[in-house]
C-alpha cells in the first residue's frame, strides 16, 4: 500500500466508520449517549427514565403480514398461546370496489386463503396493532388499586402484584389491547417490552420486523428514529376522538381502521 | 385458568360474526356484575320507598316502613359479595379500602358502601328500634335477651325525651339518606355511564337511567314481600297502603321509562358511529331480553295491569292479584334491563365490526348457581331480621306478643 492508497482509505474509512457507529447505536435503541457516555446498551443501572418518554411508529404499506412480531412477543412476553391472547397482533383489511370491507385478524392461526376475486379488491392491507400506550390513558385512571400505571418513560404497564383482578381496565380499553392472564389471573398488555427497552434494547416486535414496519424509539430525543418518522409521514392515531393521545403512531393509516 | 375453561374459549371461537378483537372473545363482566347492580338497586330502592314515610309523611305507606329498611339492610349486606367473588384475586380486595386511586370510579366503592351502611342505614335502623330493642331486652326469651341487649348498644332511656330525639334523628337520617341512596345507586351507574370505550355503557343518562329503576325494583320487591309476609301471617292486606305504593310504583315506571325511551331516541337520531354494530346488537343479541323481557314482559305489560286496576274499580282480591302479577314481572324486568346494560355492554367488539357471544356457565364461581345462591342469601338474612326484629312497632300490637 502507497501513501496515496492509505490516504483514500483513511478518508473513506473514518466517516463511514462515524456512519456506521451511530447506525449501530440508532439500532441499538440508543440515540443520545447516554451518562455512561459510551455507544454500547444501556444497562439498568445507568438508566434514567426522566430521559426518555417512548413511544412506536408503524408503517402501514410497509407491513406485509408475516405476523412474526405477535410470534415473537408471545416468545419474550409469556402470553398464552391461545388464540384470544395477545399483546400485539396483525390485522388484514381487504375493501372491495362496492365498499365493502373485510377484516381478518391474522395472528390467530392458519387461515384459509381469501377467495375473493382480485379484480374486486380495491385495497388490501396489514395493520398491526398493539397498547397504544396513551398519555391519557382510560385504563391507569380506573384502576381502582392504581396496579396499572403510566411509567416516566412513558409505558403503561401493569403491576400483577397489586392487580385484583376487577377487569375494570380491560372494559375501559378502547382498543381491546388487554386480557385478563390465565396463569397470574391478572390483567395483562404489552408493556412496549419494558424490560428490554430499559437496557437499550428494542422491544421484540420491533427487532423481528424483517420491513421494519414498527419503529420504536423515544419522543425526547431529536436524533430518535420515531422523531424522523413523525417528521416525514403524515401521522394518524387510533380513535382520536376518544382523546387518549396514543403514543403509537401510524403512517399510511386508512380510515376503516378502528 | 384451567385448560377446561380456555376450551370454553375457543368454542366460543366459533360464535363470533364479523371482525373483533383477538382479546374481545372472553365475557370479563359475567353474571354476577348483572347481579350486584341489581342487588344495589333493590337497596336503594327499598330505602327510597322508606324514606317516603318519614320525609314526605305519607301515612298510608307507614305498614312498610320497617320492612322496606330492613330489606335494603339485607341486600346491602350482600351488595359486596358478587364483587369480590368476581376478582380474579379476591384475597387482594382490601387493596381498594387501603391504597384506593382516588381517579378510579370503582376505588370508590368502598366508601359510598361503608358510609351509606354505617352512616345512614344502620343508624336509622338503630334509632327505629331502639325502643323495641329495650322493651325486648326485657320481654324476650332468656336465650334471646343478651342479644337486643347488645343490639340496643345497651341503652335504657325510654323518657319522652329520648323517644323524641329517636324521631327527629331518623328525620335527619332519612333527609341525609335520600341523597345517600341515590349516591349508591347514581355511582353503580356511573361506573358503567363513564367508560368512554364503550358507546353502549358510555351516557351521561345511564346513573340516572339506573337510578329510576333502582326505584321501581325496590319499590316492587318491598310490594312483592309485603303481600306474602301478610299471606304467611295470615293477616289482612292494608288495601290502602298497596294501592298507594303501587301508584308510586306506576309513576316510577313511567320515569323509568320515559328516561330509557329517551336514551334509545337519542342514540338512534344521533346516530353515531357505533349506530350500526349498537343496531345489531339489539336485533340479534338482545332482542329476547331487551324487547320481550325487559320493554314488553317487564314494563308494558305490568303498566296496563297497573292501569287496569286503578282505572277499573275491582275487587280486593283481583287487586291483589294484579299487582302481585305486575311486581313480579317488573322484578324480571328490572334483571332484564340489569343483564342488557352488563351483559350486552361486552356482546360487540370494539372495532365496531362484529359480535361475540356469552355462554352462560352452570357450576363455577362465576355461574348460574353462584349467582343464585347470592340472590338467595338476601332473602335469609332478611327472614333471620325479621325474627329479631319486628315489622310492626310493639307498641301497635293489640296484645304485645313476646
Amino acid at each position: 500500500m502507497n501513501k496515496r492508497e492509505f490516504l483514500k482509505g483513511a478518508i473513506l474509512f473514518f466517516p463511514a466508520g462515524g456512519v456506521l457507529s451511530a447506525l449501530a447505536r440508532e439500532a441499538a435503541g440508543k440515540e443520545t449517549p447516554g451518562k455512561d457516555g459510551g455507544a454500547r446498551p444501556e444497562t439498568k443501572k445507568g438508566y434514567d427514565p426522566a430521559d426518555h418518554y417512548y413511544g412506536m411508529g408503524i408503517e402501514v404499506d410497509r407491513c406485509i403480514g408475516c405476523n412474526r412480531c405477535a410470534v415473537a412477543c408471545k416468545a419474550e412476553n409469556d402470553v398464552p398461546d391461545e388464540p384470544f391472547y395477545f399483546r400485539t397482533w396483525v390485522e388484514r383489511y381487504t375493501i372491495t370496489r362496492d365498499g365493502n370491507v373485510t377484516v381478518e385478524n391474522i395472528s390467530v392461526g392458519p387461515r384459509k386463503e381469501a377467495t375473493q376475486d382480485a379484480r374486486e379488491v380495491v385495497r388490501t392491507f396489514f395493520v398491526p396493532k398493539l397498547c397504544n400506550h396513551c398519555a391519557n390513558p382510560p385504563c391507569v385512571q380506573v384502576c381502582p388499586v392504581k396496579a396499572t400505571f403510566t411509567t416516566q418513560d412513558g409505558a403503561v404497564i401493569v403491576d400483577r402484584e397489586r392487580c385484583i383482578g376487577c377487569r375494570y381496565c380491560i372494559q375501559a380499553c378502547p382498543y381491546g389491547a388487554r386480557y385478563l392472564h390465565p396463569k397470574t389471573k391478572t390483567a395483562d398488555k404489552c408493556t412496549f417490552c419494558y424490560h428490554r427497552v430499559v437496557k437499550g434494547l428494542q422491544p421484540a416486535c420491533v427487532e423481528v420486523c424483517p420491513t421494519q414496519a414498527r419503529i420504536f424509539g423515544d419522543l425526547k430525543s431529536k436524533a430518535s428514529r420515531l422523531v424522523r418518522f413523525a417528521r416525514m409521514n403524515k401521522i394518524h392515531v387510533l380513535k382520536p376522538s376518544l382523546n387518549t393521545e396514543p403514543k403509537v403512531y401510524y403512517a399510511q393509516l386508512d380510515g376503516e381502521v378502528r | 385458568m384451567t385448560p377446561h375453561a380456555a376450551d370454553g374459549l375457543g368454542e366460543l371461537l366459533e360464535q363470533i360474526t364479523g371482525f373483533i378483537f383477538p382479546n374481545e372473545i372472553e365475557i370479563h363482566w359475567s353474571l354476577l356484575i348483572v347481579v350486584y347492580p341489581y342487588v344495589t338497586g333493590l337497596v336503594a330502592g327499598a330505602f327510597i320507598l322508606a324514606s317516603l314515610v318519614k320525609v314526605f309523611n305519607i301515612k298510608e305507606v307507614q305498614p312498610t316502613y320497617r320492612l322496606s329498611l330492613l330489606t335494603a339492610l339485607a341486600f346491602l349486606l350482600v351488595a359486596p359479595l358478587p364483587l369480590l367473588l368476581h376478582l380474579s384475586q379476591p384475597l387482594r380486595f382490601y387493596e381498594i379500602l387501603l391504597t384506593p386511586n382516588p381517579a378510579s370510579a370503582m376505588a370508590m366503592f368502598g366508601f359510598v358502601y361503608a358510609w351509606y351502611l354505617m352512616g345512614v342505614l344502620l343508624l336509622e335502623i338503630w334509632f327505629e328500634y331502639r325502643q323495641d330493642l329495650i322493651t325486648l331486652a326485657q320481654t324476650a326469651r332468656s336465650s334471646l335477651r343478651w342479644v337486643y341487649r347488645v343490639l340496643s348498644l345497651f341503652s335504657r332511656d325510654v323518657s319522652g325525651e329520648a323517644l323524641a330525639f329517636d324521631r327527629q334523628a331518623i328525620q335527619a337520617i332519612t333527609i341525609i339518606g335520600i341523597p345517600s341512596a341515590f349516591l349508591l345507586h347514581g355511582y353503580v351507574g356511573f361506573i358503567f355511564g363513564s367508560v368512554k370505550a364503550n358507546p353502549w355503557w358510555g351516557s351521561v343518562l345511564m346513573p340516572i337511567v339506573f337510578l329510576m329503576s333502582a326505584i321501581v325494583s325496590g319499590i316492587a320487591l318491598v310490594i312483592l314481600l309485603y303481600m306474602v309476609l301478610t299471606a304467611l301471617r295470615r293477616k289482612p292486606i292494608d288495601m290502602a297502603c298497596l294501592d298507594k305504593i303501587t301508584s308510586y310504583l306506576f309513576y316510577a315506571v313511567i320515569v323509568d321509562f320515559s328516561l330509557e325511551a329517551l336514551d334509545f331516541v337519542h342514540r338512534l337520531y344521533q346516530s353515531e358511529e357505533s349506530v350500526k354494530i349498537l343496531g345489531k346488537l339489539i336485533t340479534h343479541k338482545l332482542f329476547m331480553s331487551l324487547f320481550v323481557i325487559q320493554i314488553l314482559l317487564g314494563m308494558l305489560i305490568p303498566l296496563g295491569i297497573l292501569v287496569l286496576a286503578k282505572v277499573r274499580r275491582f275487587n280486593d282480591d283481583l287487586r291483589k292479584l294484579l299487582y302481585f302479577t305486575a311486581v313480579i314481572l317488573i322484578q324480571l324486568g328490572i334483571f332484564a334491563t340489569r343483564w342488557n346494560v352488563v351483559i350486552g355492554g361486552q356482546l360487540f367488539s370494539k372495532s365496531f365490526r362484529g359480535l361475540m357471544t356469552y355462554k352462560l356457565e352452570m357450576m363455577g364461581i362465576e355461574g348460574l348457581l353462584t349467582a343464585l345462591l347470592v340472590l338467595a342469601l338476601p332473602f335469609v338474612i332478611l327472614a333471620v331480621l325479621i325474627r329479631l326484629l319486628p315489622t310492626e312497632r310493639l307498641a301497635d300490637r293489640a296484645p304485645t306478643a313476646g
